[in-house]
């Protein structure tokens, strides 16, 4: 009896704490759950058109330097604001374009989708390496800079309950802040338009989709580029919103974090919003847990718990989704499986 | 004469497409380089690839030294390399051997210190088979989660790739850091270390990673050439190959950390896990190619430092190459075309399971 008063006392210990803490961390979540979002997005315009990318994080991580690199090599030249803006264009090109790589690999080669995207990630990674040792490190210099948040008036962020969440999505750089609008865009683009009704079609029953006069082909392709550009804007957002610098290998498995929060929403825009705030909510309590420590019998549990575990919280909260969810939720019906057209070889 | 004729054929026929992806990955690399050079104090250097891979060949095999490095650079690599293939044949993508690898390394460098007063003939052997059942476990749960709730183990080897990192960091720090050094790390290994058989780094874990190639091959002869693991009960025979293939990746991880580093310490990194993705398959998931392949990338790892000195080309290059070769296998349409070959097509036929069972469930019987 008592044993279980103690649960229930710790219990609203937790509950206090989050709702002492969450509010301020808001902001912090979106930013971090952004990156994830954009790369889920991808895997959603992916696989709904039903071509499988597990080198989203390769993507990022591309985008992530070559955006860099176009708003270090320029800024000197047009000033930090324009530099940075180019360097987003840049980035955004950069992943559109392995998109299109990608899509010749599976959609037209017909290579197996696991390893085209496997090659791309280790590409990614040799690249980014490459360069930055010939081209960054060797410079000595500074960063290409951030792009200054937006902040909201103190009146709108201090109105009850609706401020904090107008600070969430609006006290944000411009990316972080965008990425409301393009889930919303999304969901309606894929459940409301022609387009939209095209590309579940292609990744549902291609076959069919290609007797009503559907290029599927030409469909996939459209998907998987605009996907892998949006993957190219999360790597813009790292290095151009975020930390303002480059590191190797600093994508750090977010993009198959992206892949868990897909896979969580259920492959739709919103669902994937909803799993990459998730997984930046884990994230965010994991920093913030060794920092404001609350008082009592909860305080003393989470101190005895090591900050290397609240680190991993995110790594293990994936795997015990997918592998929670994952039977549950009904993936496009041809993902993962090329398409042949009739009379070709 | 014919009969020469004859094996030539056929090696050609199972070689061609992976030999000529490697000679068109260099080459492409090449252009990276002349490329690349644009930015390097020098500007454009038309020659700089013959004088990086000229460097590159001499650091690798261009001495006693070099031909010892790239065999104990090679040994991790055939072991997970191993690990690798043995999923491919039963359908299944083991992107965690960077993590079973350091769990292997982990378990073996705490039991190795424990022991590092026992004689050499028990506590080597009991570090090594420590390192063994660390990477098996550590391949058991991707293996029996996709099993029973089908969580694709693409995803969830990756993430316990990254907290395996974080955990074992904790664990140097809080649980078995030895005393009397200025940075967390395990003891010293004493005659837990794996013997050096000859020169000064040849050590015993090249044999047994040899051993390992003819072990799995027996073991997927007996299975009728890997057949049976894909039908024969499907839950028990996923987690059965993925305990295997981790308890491979742990040996790699033992045998590099008992006869090569020595002590774990956070940031030991496994670029490991990434080449052995590339050797199997660039050695078609067979034991005996997995073999060559692994001598492949461990003189490329053995003569990239060489290189980066003298011509100032990063050792990144190794991984673009790497990169490269499984596009040039994954699309070997453009070695065809390239090459004008007519050889058989290099099919892992057992892949196309792994992306059929992508976000869990049956394979779909031909969803297009």
């Amino acid at each position: 009896m008592d044993a279980v008063g103690t649960v229930f006392r710790l219990i609203w210990e937790l509950g206090v704490y989050l709702y002492t803490v969450v509010p301020d961390l808001l902001p912090i979540i979106l930013a971090l759950a952004t990156p994830l979002a954009l790369g889920a997005l991808c895997g959603v315009l992916n696989e709904r058109s039903g071509v499988v990318n597990i080198g989203i994080e390769g993507i990022m991580l591309m985008a992530a330097f070559f955006g860099y690199l176009t708003g270090f090599a320029l800024h000197d030249a047009v000033g930090s604001g324009v530099s940075i803006a180019l360097g987003i264009l840049a980035a955004v090109f950069v992943g559109a374009l392995l998109g299109l790589v990608h899509a010749w690999l599976t959609v037209s080669v017909r290579a197996d989708q696991i390893i085209a995207g496997t090659m791309m990630n280790i590409a990614a990674f040799g690249v980014t390496g490459y360069l930055n040792r010939l081209i960054i490190t060797p410079s000595g210099r500074g960063g290409a800079g951030v792009i200054a948040p937006f902040h909201l008036p103190d009146a709108i962020a201090n109105l009850p309950f609706v401020g904090p969440i107008l600070v969430m999505f609006l006290d944000q750089g411009p990316i972080a802040m965008s990425v409301l609008f393009i889930v919303i865009a999304l969901q309606f683009a894929l459940f409301r338009t022609r387009w939209g009704l095209r590309t579940r079609a292609v990744g549902e029953h291609p076959k069919a989709a290609d007797t009503v006069g559907i290029d599927v082909y030409r469909q996939r392709y459209l998907n998987v580029i605009f996907g892998c550009a949006l993957a190219g804007l999360a790597g813009a957002f790292l290095t151009l919103e975020s930390t303002g610098s480059f590191q190797n290998g600093m994508t750090n498995g977010r993009g198959f974090i992206a892949l868990a929060a897909m896979i969580f929403g259920r492959w739709t825009p919103i669902g994937a919003l909803a799993g990459a705030l998730l997984f930046g909510t884990a994230t965010a309590l994991g920093v913030v847990v060794s920092i404001r420590i609350p008082e009592g019998d909860l305080g003393d549990i989470m101190r005895s718990i090591p900050s290397y575990w609240y680190a991993a919280l995110p790594y293990l909260m994936t795997i015990v989704i997918l592998a929670g969810v994952v039977g549950r939720s009904t993936p496009p019906a041809a993902d993962g499986v090329p398409y042949v057209k009739e009379g070709k070889g | 004469m014919s009969r020469l004729r004859r094996a030539a054929g056929r090696i050609w026929r199972v070689a061609s497409i992976p030999l000529l992806a490697i000679i068109l990955a260099f080459i492409v690399a090449a252009v990276v380089i002349v490329v690349s050079s644009v930015f390097t104090s020098t500007g454009l250097d038309v020659f700089l690839p013959l004088g990086a891979y000229g460097s590159l060949l001499a650091g690798a095999f261009g001495s006693g030294t070099g031909i010892s490095n790239t065999l104990v650079a090679a040994a991790p690599l055939i072991l997970g390399g191993l690990a690798v293939g043995l999923g491919f044949k039963a359908g299944l993508f083991n992107i965690g051997v960077a993590g079973q690898f350091l769990v292997g390394a982990f378990a073996a460098a705490v039991v190795g210190a424990r022991l590092a007063g026992a004689p050499g003939v028990i506590a080597a052997p009991v570090a090594l088979i420590a390192g063994a059942l660390g990477g098996a476990a550590f391949g058991f749960i991707p293996g029996f989660l996709k099993a029973r709730t089908g969580a694709h183990e693409v995803v969830t080897t990756i993430m316990l790739n990254n907290a395996a990192v974080l955990l074992l960091t904790w664990a140097v720090n809080d649980l078995v850091r030895a005393p009397g050094f200025s940075f967390p790390r395990t003891g010293d290994l004493g005659h837990s270390a794996l013997p050096i058989l000859l020169g000064r780094n040849v050590h015993l874990g090249i044999p047994i990673a040899v051993l390992a190639v003819f072990s799995v091959r027996w073991l997927l002869d007996r299975t009728t050439n890997g057949f049976e693991i894909r039908t024969v009960g499907q839950i028990f025979i996923t987690t059965l190959t993925m305990t295997l293939s981790g308890l491979l990746a742990g040996v790699a991880g033992a045998i590099q950390m008992l006869g090569v580093i020595g002590f774990y310490a956070p940031g030991i990194t496994a670029s490991v896990g990434f080449d052995s993705i590339a050797v199997a398959l660039l050695g078609r998931s067979d034991p005996i190619g997995i073999l060559f392949a692994a001598i492949l990338f461990g003189a490329f790892r053995a003569g990239a430092p060489l290189m980066q000195i003298e011509t100032s080309v990063p050792v990144e290059i190794i991984d673009i190459i790497q990169a490269l070769v499984i596009l040039f296998l994954a699309a070997d349409l453009i070695v065809r075309r390239v090459f004008r070959v007519r050889a058989a097509k290099p099919v892992i036929s057992e892949l196309a399971t792994v992306t059929r069972t992508w976000a869990g469930g049956a394979p779909p019987g031909g969803g297009a």
